[in-house]
């Protein structure tokens, strides 16, 4: 074990010294995207490893360690770590954590504190946490974000949503099964191998990934049939982990749908712009706003790469532009709603139901906070603004049964499959 | 033919229809959960008896149909979709349906834009609630329905959850109520709750069809909907059918119903549910497991030839009545443990009488009763003491181990536990607003398996694989255990599942330990349901200790009585005598007192003679005619202050403010602000439960706090008084107090406002302001809310705004100020008079009296001064938290708890609204804080309503172990 050291605050510190030996675990949450941000952090020196462990002994060590009324996002991210740590598998004493940190008003910023109070429960306190966080909230000599990182890390992101959205758009109507996910699972290798050979991350590299594998894609043989096509959307981490959501992508895969997931771009681009309208709402320092902006703008010029990309292929339909995401909810809900997924989440199921995807599964933990506001409380503004939209709101929670959540499900799949057929005269019972 | 099988969660429905659609054959039945063999049995018997070797097709339906049908690949159709078609088909000219279920609740709008309602997640509500509440009152549906018609008087019950039901149910019954108007009054819950859960705001209007079995079954439950909508809805013909119906309209595949049989069959024989290992390996464990508990053993005496004096404890609790009675050496000479079939006092009467008749040559010297029903007998029948039940407990626990430093007690809805710390009670740990895991749970589901409750737990004990089932809501635990049995697992395997989620819900979400290190090293079992052998097994094998459990565990609370009793004797008891027992009457009234806002709904118990007893209420006013220690009390000063803000009448109209959430705080400060710039400021009138009901139906996530959930109620009356403009602002950040790293609002409080304004129809022809605002940049302000206001009023000028806010922050701090210095002269005052300062510490809308139920009176008389947080947490300077501290009013929280940790007469009572999010982080830090500085934490939960037994029992103990 390295020699621990604390801040004055008595925080465990990630030292240089644990960065030589030291394994950093990360919890799972969208699997393309996150092994390739993980190859990223490797790249950059550090030694990491993606839990990609599931079963039920997860959620028993995060009952047992995490308040049980706190979030399920928590108790799934808190219960992966300690079943990991209680594994075997790890040198508890050679091992830290990561954690993301957004430093909103929802309780997500607390998870790392909980993490910590998890650990010391369960006597692993000598186990360091990392928060992974663009706000200044909690340094460590041993892990620094730089520019590179980031950069390299928004390359990742949108690598990641294209592939997503490729595949998701591929795999519904493939002729020959499987061929997609082999696509995938080869541009995921040939990523990592250009990581890890330093190249791939720059603008015009990205560029011309994106357009060769939208090619690649576009390749695959496909028949278009009539299919139900479902957004999912709501909470970031039961949005996107299979663990969290119960497998609801695979579920609406295996009903013979079609499933879109917007990306993590706009999530990304939401999250910077909430700085700009605060300083437009509130008042604020017009140098912060300065410099936020180019980071604004860096990510809007990624985004129109991704799209000019995905458009190259008539076949696929590309994200609309933030900027266009945002105009939808004008006047529907405030700029200003910010904590958690704020009013994207909002933004995003009108986008959803706007480009066709207007049967949707709007994901939240039990009890989450600023769903009850941009997911639960809009849906009766959506239906008036668009009344095709057919929206059913599922709550997960460790002992919310999924025959609960499918039954509900299926209702919303019936009323979907009544209004394509009555379309298109396709799709059965 | 056409079949049609809809699997419900506790039925099975079948219909048989000819190609035209002509009902062959029907049949309706209670499936056990033995599902699979029920659908095959129903299959060959249509096949047999109906089929005749015709072509026939077939379609499931129903939760509990779906996962066989797809794994069968048998056609399936969802049930709220197939009861469309069968609607469709035969009543075409509906409206709007409205279907019960087992554990379903669903609305389905046809005309005027199709579209279908279900529950979420939660089961209140629903037939699976009904029969709870059935056996809370210990009658049949039936009965309960023909009860309900002689109703009198509706009580407020919530039907969002069962057991937030029960514990309100309960209390009523502890008091007295009558059975008639508790029928009727869950009634109404139901309909209420189907309503305002799921019509959202879409009124129910036109020809209104009732479907599914609790409304085919239970007239009265009809009539509580058609009083509730205004309406007189119908239940057609095959009301009960309309699913299986509707799956036979959809079958169009021919099918071999022989392969179905087969398949399903096959099914049910998978295995396929996580498990965890057996309890006991073997035979031989259990008998030494059984060998050691024997030992532990209370002393008996022989009642046929004791002669003298005698001690009597009683322990009504809340679904049970226990006595004890003590010879002088506090041997046992009697006991008896009965359900209080909602009644305790005819129990208790009859033990009395039969005891002078038979034993003339014992007297009660004296006598000592805990638990709910506490001053209900008392009162009844002037037993000399009454004792809160941790104390009645830990006296009890003590005689079997005098260093015992952990007591739990599982009994039938709760679950007590606590520490002992030099000899006193010190951490109290109560399941609230919660009783999944205790006995009564245990209970229902033996029943609704065909079990006794004893049965069903030895099935457990050698028990191959026992199902592993988490731990939370019986509601919850309902469908997982669906879900089990569905994959496989037997009774036995449930049976000690069941168990093991008992213990891990104790030990993981009451207690909050994970190991047994922290409860300590002498642990004593008792309640009722550690009579279970297997619930004791997993507590000892989940902990790794050997705890020690009374062969009296049952009855432990009666024998502390006693045992408190036998100390407490004076020689002679004021215990009613033979005489007056055999003229005993118990009559019970019904009204609402009027002397405070609360209107507590007052039970009035007379006993023959002068003796009566007044429940329900939550402080000492309707019982001796004077108000609580109303001097001492920061929440009714601060509400007091806040009503004084009075409108003034100005050149620019009227403006409304909704009286919720930060409104509680920013009041002064809005209010400054717009007289100042010549609005009349008018507020809303506080909560009642006539407000939130009229706001009610338009709560789109029935999740939500209370305190949200009520402001829909205050637009609403804001809209009805005729005011057109509303004033409710978005606010993601709050004041900068500098206690904290940031200074946010929670999302609910910081964006309520877009859920009224997307939600509340009743603004569209309202200018409903409510943009964000940063009242935290003060030099700011005006600038950004001048330019907000311009576009509602384009005449309001720069220079006026800044005026107006300059006299806004003025206003807001000299109300803090005010606040301040009051709460500084109570703590001086209560200091002077040496009585316990109690630091009542939750969020400003806290005080809204319809939210707090009156804990503050309820603190106040039990003789102690209620202080608010904000009194205290400015004394203190920003510090380190082990957890992010971002939310200024949560900042108060921890900032109180330091202070209070460094005052000796002060303790921290902790206010929780139910579904709080940040409360989950909060409530852990601040124990945490106070614990540090060794003090007590004591945590309230409350909710739209709330057991103010369980908050009683908290504070007493609190106070009990204060005074050692």
């Amino acid at each position: 074990m390295a020699k621990l050291k604390y801040n004055r605050k008595g925080r465990l510190l990630f030292t240089r010294e644990m960065k030589k030996d030291y394994t950093i675990l990360a919890p799972m949450m969208a699997p393309i995207h996150f092994h390739l941000m993980i190859d990223v952090l490797r790249n950059c020196g550090y030694k990491f490893e993606l839990l990609d462990t599931n079963g039920p002994n997860i959620v028993q060590e995060g009952l047992k360690y995490v308040h049980n009324d706190a979030c399920y996002p928590a108790v799934l991210v808190i219960g992966q770590f300690i079943d990991a740590l209680h594994s075997g598998k790890y040198d508890v004493n050679k091992t830290a954590l990561v954690i993301t940190q957004t430093g909103g008003g929802c309780r997500a910023s607390n998870y790392i504190h909980l993490l910590r109070k998890a650990l010391k429960k369960a006597g692993l306190e000598q186990v360091p946490v990392i928060s992974l966080n663009l706000s200044f909230l909690e340094r460590d000599p041993g892990f620094h974000v730089t520019l590179p990182m980031i950069r390299k890390f928004i390359a990742a992101m949108v690598y990641g949503d294209v592939l997503v959205l490729l595949r998701n758009q591929t795999e519904a109507y493939e002729t020959e099964k499987g061929e997609t996910n082999r696509k995938v699972e080869k541009w995921s290798k040939h990523l990592t191998s250009l990581f890890n050979a330093g190249k791939g991350l720059s603008l015009t590299q990205v560029k011309e990934n994106l357009h060769e594998m939208v090619k690649d894609f576009a390749a695959i043989p496909i028949q278009k049939v009539p299919k139900v096509k479902v957004g999912i959307v709501g909470e970031i981490y039961v949005k996107y982990s299979a663990l969290g959501n119960n497998n609801l992508e695979q579920f609406l895969r295996d009903q013979d749908c079609e499933v879109n997931v917007p990306g993590l771009m706009n999530f990304g681009l939401f999250k910077v712009d909430n700085r700009l309208e605060d300083i437009k709402l509130y008042g604020g320092n017009p140098l912060k706003y300065f410099f936020v902006n180019i980071l604004m703008n860096y990510l809007v010029r990624m985004q129109n790469i991704m799209i000019e990309a995905v458009r190259s292929e008539p076949r696929y339909q590309p994200p609309e532009p933030y900027a266009h995401t945002k105009s939808l909810i004008k006047n529907v809900i405030g700029y200003g709603d910010k904590m958690g997924e704020g009013w994207l989440l909002t933004a995003e199921m009108l986008e959803l139901s706007e480009q066709g995807y207007e049967n949707i599964v709007c994901a939240q933990p039990f009890g989450c906070l600023p769903n009850h506001i941009s997911g639960k409380g809009m849906i009766h503004r959506i239906k008036a603004i668009d009344p095709k939209s057919n929206i059913v709101p599922i709550d997960y929670d460790p002992s919310a049964t999924r025959v609960n959540q499918e039954n509900r499900i299926k209702l919303m799949l019936a009323v979907a499959r009544e209004k394509l057929q009555k379309e298109t005269g396709a799709g059965s019972f | 033919m056409k079949i049609g099988l809809d699997v419900g969660s506790t039925t099975i429905k079948c219909v048989v229809t000819d190609e035209a659609g002509k009902i062959l054959y029907q049949s309706y039945e209670r499936h056990f959960s033995k599902i699979t063999e029920k659908m095959t049995g129903l299959l060959e018997k249509v096949k047999s008896s109906v089929v005749h070797g015709n072509k026939a097709s077939l379609t499931v339906s129903g939760s509990a149909g779906m996962g066989i049908s797809q794994t069968c690949h048998l056609p399936f159709v969802q049930e709220v979709y197939a009861t469309r078609i069968a609607v469709g088909k035969l009543i075409p000219d509906a409206d709007v349906i409205i279907e019960l279920g087992g554990e379903d609740a669903k609305i389905l709008f046809l005309s005027g834009g199709m579209e279908v309602r279900m529950n979420g997640s939660c089961a209140g509500g629903t037939g699976a609630f009904i029969d709870q509440m059935a056996t809370l009152l210990n009658v049949s549906l039936d009965e309960m329905n023909r009860l309900a018609e002689n109703y009198e008087k509706i009580y407020t019950i919530a039907s969002r959850c069962g057991v937030f039901a029960k514990s309100d149910v309960q209390p009523l019954l502890n008091q007295g109520a009558r059975k008639t108007d508790i029928s009727a009054s869950i009634f109404a819950a139901v309909a209420n709750q189907t309503i305002a859960g799921l019509a959202q705001g879409r009124p129910i209007e036109g020809k209104v069809l009732y479907l599914g079995g609790p409304l085919t079954f239970l007239p009265q439950l009809r009539a509580s909907f058609d009083r509730a909508l205004g309406i007189t809805g119908i239940c057609p013909e095959n009301s009960l059918y309309f699913v299986a119906l509707g799956a036979a309209y959809c079958s169009a595949e021919e099918i071999d119903l022989d392969k179905a049989v087969e398949n399903i069959q096959k099914y049910g024989s998978t295995g396929n549910f996580l498990s965890i290992p057996p309890l006991f390996a073997n035979k031989e464990e259990y008998s030494e497991f059984c060998r050691r508990h024997e030992g532990c053993k209370a002393p008996r005496g022989d009642i046929e030839t004791y002669e003298g004096g005698a001690y009597l404890g009683v322990d009504a609790g809340s679904t049970t009545v226990k006595a004890v009675l003590l010879g002088k050496k506090g041997e046992i000479l009697s006991s008896f443990y009965r359900s209080n079939s909602g009644n305790p006092v005819p129990i208790v009467k009859d033990y009395l009488l039969d005891l002078y008749r038979k034993y003339p040559k014992i007297t009660i010297e004296s006598s000592a009763v805990t638990g709910y029903g506490e001053e209900l007998l008392k009162n009844a029948f002037g037993i000399d003491f009454g004792i809160v039940e941790t104390v009645a407990h830990f006296t009890a626990a003590k005689k079997f181990r005098p260093n015992v430093d952990f007591v739990i007690d599982i009994g039938g809805q709760d679950m007590k536990c606590f520490k002992i710390r030099n000899g006193a009670i010190d951490n109290i740990f109560l399941n609230e607003a919660c009783s999944s895991g205790c006995g009564s749970f245990l209970q229902t589901f033996a029943n609704t398996l065909g079990y006794s409750i004893e049965d069903f737990a030895k099935l457990g004990l050698f028990a191959k694989h026992p199902v592993d089932l988490g731990s939370r809501c019986t509601v919850f635990m309902n469908s997982q255990v669906k879900q089990a049995q569905k994959d496989g697992a037997t009774t036995a395997d449930i049976s000690a599942g069941l168990s093991v989620s008992v213990v891990k819900n104790a030990i993981y979400k009451v207690i909050r330990v994970p190991n047994a290190k922290e409860l300590g090293r002498n642990i004593v079992v008792q309640g009722g349901t550690f009579l279970n052998d297997a619930v004791l097994r997993v507590f000892e094998k989940e902990l790794g200790v050997e705890v020690t459990r009374p062969d009296i565990s049952g009855l432990m609370g009666a024998y502390g009585a006693a045992l408190y009793a036998i100390k407490k004797s004076a020689g002679k008891s004021g215990i009613v005598g033979t005489d007056e027992l055999e003229n005993f009457k118990h009559e019970v009234k019904v009204t609402n007192c009027g002397l405070c806002s609360n209107h507590c709904r007052l039970t009035i118990n007379i006993f023959g003679g002068k003796r009566r007893f007044i429940g329900g209420n939550r402080c000492e006013k309707p019982v001796t005619k004077r108000s609580g220690q109303a001097e001492l009390d920061m929440y009714a000063y601060k509400l007091g202050l806040l009503r004084s803000y009075r409108p003034v009448k100005g050149s620019r109209g009227k403006i409304g403010i909704p009286m919720g959430l930060n409104m509680y705080e920013l009041l002064p400060f809005w209010h400054a602000f717009f007289t100042s710039l010549g609005f009349e400021v008018v507020v809303s009138p506080l909560s009642s439960r006539e407000l939130y009901v009229k706001g009610q139906a338009t709560i789109p996530s029935d999740t939500v706090c209370f305190p949200a959930k009520l402001m829909h109620g205050h637009v609403q009356a804001l809209v009805d008084a005729g005011v057109k403009t509303i004033f409710y602002p978005c606010l993601s950040y709050n004041v900068n107090e500098h206690l904290g790293d940031n200074h946010y609002n929670c999302p609910v409080v910081a964006y309520y406002p877009e859920v009224i304004s997307a939600n509340m129809r009743c603004l569209d022809g309202c200018n409903f302001i409510h943009d964000y605002v940063g009242l935290h940049r003060r030099h700011d302000f005006p600038r950004k809310f001048g330019a907000v206001l311009r576009r509602n009023f384009p005449d309001i000028t720069q220079e006026e705004v800044r005026k107006a806010a300059k006299a806004a922050y003025a206003a807001y701090a000299d109300y803090m100020e005010k606040i301040r210095a009051k709460g500084d002269e109570m703590i001086a005052e209560a200091r002077k008079r040496k009585i316990p300062i109690i630091i009542l510490s939750g969020r400003p809308y806290h005080l809204d009296p319809e939210i707090n139920h009156g804990i503050n009176k309820l603190i106040t008389s039990l003789g102690a001064a209620v202080i608010s947080e904000d009194v205290v947490s400015c004394k203190e300077k920003r510090f380190h938290t082990q957890v992010l501290n971002q939310w200024t009013y949560h900042a108060r929280l921890y900032a109180a708890a330091k202070y209070v940790g460094s005052q000796p007469d002060m303790n921290l009572v902790q206010l929780v609204s139910f579904g709080c999010g940040v409360d989950a982080i909060t409530t852990d830090e601040v124990r945490r804080i106070l614990e540090e500085n060794g003090k007590i934490y004591t945590q309230v939960k409350i909710d739209e309503i709330t057991n103010l037994g369980a908050v009683k029992i908290r504070l007493r103990s609190l106070f009990a172990a204060l005074e050692k």
